[in-house]
């Protein structure tokens, strides 16, 4: 407008490498999350690779790692498939209060996990009529392994049905309209067409599940008690070694734990590249 | 070869209106026993003696200290990871450094660490025998099974929200309007202010409400590190423990009812308000 604004237009770029932002975003996650992470994975190591090795054999703590990764892959098993469905059902059909229902599937994210706990105990538990029948049929859930499972799969069930929900909502219904056409059975055009280009997706869900499951302690500790050789899993393991003073026995579990996290984190990396792919 | 001409379109509806309705009443009659009933199990249970003994489960010191400890950590930890989340988000999104892939691998880590092994790290690094904590304690200042510890716990697990919702926004929205207001005399305050926190902004209250979710629920990880001292270092999701484990019944149910109910709440608010920010 005014000849002089002319001088104002020289292109000003906006002075990246703030250093301040750096300094401070660097110095807040160090000390909240690396120096932590490190400072335990090093005293873990420092015992040597053959005491850790040990702590993890001792049956106590290796029977505690493995009810947790069977638990967790039982869990990922029935997550899988519910999920899925869920996703597809929330997607392709309709049915009233369908609203309500798909923002009542992240119930399980907002409630503290011993809350969780605490209403399956409350509904299964000894006390309850449920748990009553259940027991004269000679099915124990609380303070028993079923628990555990039952814990997992309320805690975790969001994950696969919002990672699917929407990959699905985005997948074009003219090729299953083809592949109908040319005589495919429904479940056929499912396996073959809608299937592989879920499977990302279902998988990123699963693993972010299981990663959960792997570490889940404030529900399974109050739905499964801390009973050694029986419903201990590694977290409430490694809780009773701190509990007991007793960190040695905590830092190698915990190492497992923290690696097996990693893995998983970097298995979702490469999942995500995948799923890009499958996308284009 | 009789019907030649028009390629007959078989419609993808030849599914049978039995096996829609199996799929849908499965899905939904699983969800509404593994998440559903143990919800109303609770709510029944915490209402079982009516209304004036629910309130009563509320009543008490240690109720009234956890659920202001709750509410005071809670704050603080959205304040403080709001701050940082941004400049996270900004720093990953808009700078480039070295090891920048991996640093962002980590910010993901507060999600897979098991709560348990979280708290255990803050004793390992803050704790009497560890070597920051020693430091500390030469100060004067306890972390360990103090107030400090409580925070920090909370500030690790809710770290990764607030990055993770506005990182998108922010690598979608690019930087071209915030280099026309900069270039039109803006400070950079200024174009933060008017430009930038305007375009993230749903990106930002959805991260904001699920570290709110997150730092009311916390249960693990401030077990570990505050030692759950009645009066001192209980939070309200302690309390509620402390309570069931003591056959507290009502008071733990009360409370239980009452801490879920805000989360969910706050839950089913974002979604709503996200709904309405994607349909305007």
């Amino acid at each position: 407008m005014s000849p002089a604004s002319t001088k104002t237009i020289a292109f000003r770029r906006i002075p990246s490498g703030d250093a301040l932002i750096k300094i401070a975003v660097f110095s807040y996650v160090g000390l909240i999350v690396i120096l932590p992470l490190l400072t335990v994975s090093l005293q873990a190591l420092g015992q040597g690779v053959f005491k850790i090795w040990e702590d993890v054999t001792q049956p106590q703590a290796w029977f505690a790692l493995r009810l947790t990764f069977v638990s967790a892959i039982a869990m990922a098993l029935l997550n899988a498939v519910t999920g899925t469905a869920m996703a597809w059902v929330l997607v392709r059909h309709d049915f009233p209060g369908k609203p309500f229902v798909n923002s009542l599937i992240d119930l399980p994210f907002a409630l503290p996990t011993n809350v969780t706990g605490l209403m399956l105990v409350v509904l299964y538990g000894p006390v309850s009529w449920l748990g009553k029948y259940l027991k004269t049929q000679g099915i124990e859930i609380i303070y028993a392994q079923p628990g555990i499972i039952l814990a997992l799969l309320f805690v975790t069930f969001p994950f696969v049905v919002r990672s699917v929900q929407p990959v699905l909502m985005e997948l074009d219904k003219d090729i299953e309209e083809a592949a109908s056409t040319l005589g495919a059975s429904r479940f056929t055009t499912f396996r073959r067409v809608v299937l592989p280009h879920l499977m990302p997706s279902i998988l990123t869900g699963v693993a972010l599940a299981f990663s959960r499951a792997l570490g889940e302690f404030g529900s399974v500790v109050v739905v499964a008690g801390n009973i050694p050789m029986k419903t201990q899993v590694a977290p409430v393991f490694i809780y009773g070694e701190i509990e007991s003073y007793n960190p040695r026995g905590a830092l190698a579990v915990s190492l497992v734990l923290l690696l097996v996290s990693l893995l998983i984190l970097l298995l979702l990396n490469r999942l995500q590249h995948w799923g890009r792919e499958r996308g284009t | 070869m009789e019907h030649s001409g028009m390629l007959q379109v078989r419609p993808t509806a030849r599914r049978t209106p039995w096996g829609k309705r199996a799929l849908m009443a499965g899905t939904l009659g699983w969800f509404a026993l593994l998440v559903l009933l143990p919800v109303a199990a609770l709510s029944f249970e915490a209402f079982h003696s009516g209304p004036l003994a629910f309130l009563s489960g509320l009543k008490g010191e240690a109720a009234a200290h956890a659920f202001w400890l709750t509410i005071w950590t809670t704050i603080l930890a959205v304040v403080v990871n709001t701050i940082m989340g941004v400049l996270l988000a900004i720093l990953l999104v808009r700078h480039n450094f070295f090891g920048k892939t991996l640093f962002d691998g980590i910010v993901d880590l507060p999600f897979a660490v098991s709560p348990v092994v979280a708290g255990f790290m803050f004793i390992v690094l803050f704790g009497p025998q560890g070597w920051l904590g020693k430091w500390f304690e030469a100060g004067g200042v306890k972390i360990v099974f103090a107030l400090p510890g409580i925070v920090i716990a909370t500030l690790f697990v809710t770290l990764p929200f607030v990055t993770r919702e506005v990182v998108p926004v922010l690598r979608e929205m690019g930087r071209d309007a915030e280099e026309v207001a900069y270039t039109l005399g803006a400070s950079r305050w200024l174009t933060f202010w008017k430009v930038t926190l305007p375009t993230i902004r749903w990106g930002l209250i959805y991260g904001i409400t699920l570290t709110t979710a997150r730092a009311l629920g916390e249960f693990g990880a401030v077990l570990v590190v505050s030692g759950s001292i009645i009066k001192r270092t209980q939070t309200a999701t302690l309390h509620i423990h402390q309570e069931f484990t003591d056959f507290h019944y009502q008071a733990a149910f009360s409370a239980s009812l009452v801490l879920g109910g805000i989360s969910f709440v706050l839950l089913l608010m974002t979604e709503y308000w996200k709904k309405r920010h994607k349909e305007a």
